[in-house]
């Protein structure tokens, strides 16, 4: 990413729009846990819910809907999508 | 670290009473993502009414039945719904156990057609454990439904191992599925899959992992996953694996949950 570039994760999207996952923070274990899940640099993932208090936010991936905690969209960086 | 909508709390079910060591000539589990129809597939396939359900967690335990193909006794282990083969939560480590270390002699992972994208992760990760695995692409009615359709057999050839689509809720497909798990049961069949193939660097390293690897019995063991685990670095793994390894019996009964 470069300098002047607005860093922009999974927790920056505003509901209801999509991103394309570009690069995951993430280390060791979780990173292959986010992985597992669908994460993988390229995909496309939706916004679709969020949970009373904010925290978690769920995304529709590849097909599923899956919760993240905040701290860990926070770590999968993504470029936004236009429809 | 995250879960799945929607969420009900797991249900437990007590038929892990069931018996492990009635006699059965081969031993078939069923491993899969959470609802992709695994439990369906058992109930069609052994005539049991094991609880199913849409949500995640409606199995929590192994499950156990059994049925005949060929005049032979298969015993059918029904496991809890996983992504990974590296287990994230305790019914995950029971799906992984019983694959690296139950010595299942066939593997029937069922994935979603509907999401196959999602579920072909799960297909790569089983198959760097053991080539003995059959692909049942279960919703296949609801995949088509919705639009997809699949080319199977192009499928079957880039795997290398038997694709079988089947809509278990309606009992399509499960003479075909009964046909392939009992030829790769019976050894008919050997399969020879494609596996991953990681970035040259890893590959020599593992390469030379294997080749260390054959001087100690791993029990059966794949000697690429185990030096896919060392180079991880896995250290929850390693200990099973070094557990395993030094077992007399080579057949390590699952925990109990």
């Amino acid at each position: 990413m470069g300098l002047g570039q607005m860093i922009y994760t999974l927790a920056d999207m505003p509901m209801g729009t999509a991103g394309m996952i570009m690069r995951l923070k993430a280390q060791s274990s979780t990173r292959r846990r986010l992985l597992d899940l669908g994460l993988v640099p390229g995909t496309v993932v939706r916004y679709v819910r969020q949970s009373p208090l904010g925290d978690p936010i769920a995304f529709d991936i590849r097909g599923a809907v899956v919760a993240l905690r905040k701290v860990d969209a926070q770590t999968v960086f993504v470029d936004p999508v236009k429809e | 670290m995250c879960f799945i909508f929607p969420t009900v709390g797991p249900k437990m079910n007590h038929r892990d009473s069931v018996p492990r060591h009635t006699a059965a000539d081969y031993t078939i589990c069923l491993a899969g993502n959470p609802n992709t129809g695994k439990s369906t597939v058992f109930n069609a396939l052994t005539g049991l009414k094991q609880h199913t359900g849409n949500w995640p967690g409606t199995t929590v335990s192994q499950t156990r039945g059994l049925y005949q193909y060929a005049g032979k006794n298969l015993a059918l282990i029904d496991l809890p719904g996983t992504y990974s083969m590296l287990p994230n939560s305790p019914e995950e480590k029971i799906a992984r156990d019983f694959i690296c270390f139950g010595r299942p002699d066939v593997v029937v992972v069922v994935v979603d057609a509907a999401c196959l994208e999602r579920n072909l992760n799960l297909v790569l990760q089983v198959l760097e454990i053991t080539p003995k695995v059959v692909v049942c692409l279960n919703l296949i009615d609801e995949a088509k439904r919705r639009g997809f359709s699949i080319d199977v057999r192009r499928l079957a050839s880039e795997l290398k191992v038997p694709v079988v689509p089947t809509a278990a809720n309606r009992g399509s497909g499960l003479d075909c599925l009964k046909k392939h798990i009992w030829n790769s049961a019976s050894k008919k069949i050997e399969a020879w899959p494609n596996l991953v193939q990681y970035p040259e660097v890893l590959e020599c390293s593992l390469q030379q992992l294997e080749v260390e690897l054959t001087r100690i019995s791993l029990n059966g063991l794949s000697k690429r996953w185990v030096a896919l685990r060392l180079l991880e670095d896995d250290k929850a793994a390693l200990t099973l694996i070094k557990h395993y390894s030094t077992l007399s019996t080579g057949r390590w009964v699952c925990n109990e949950g």
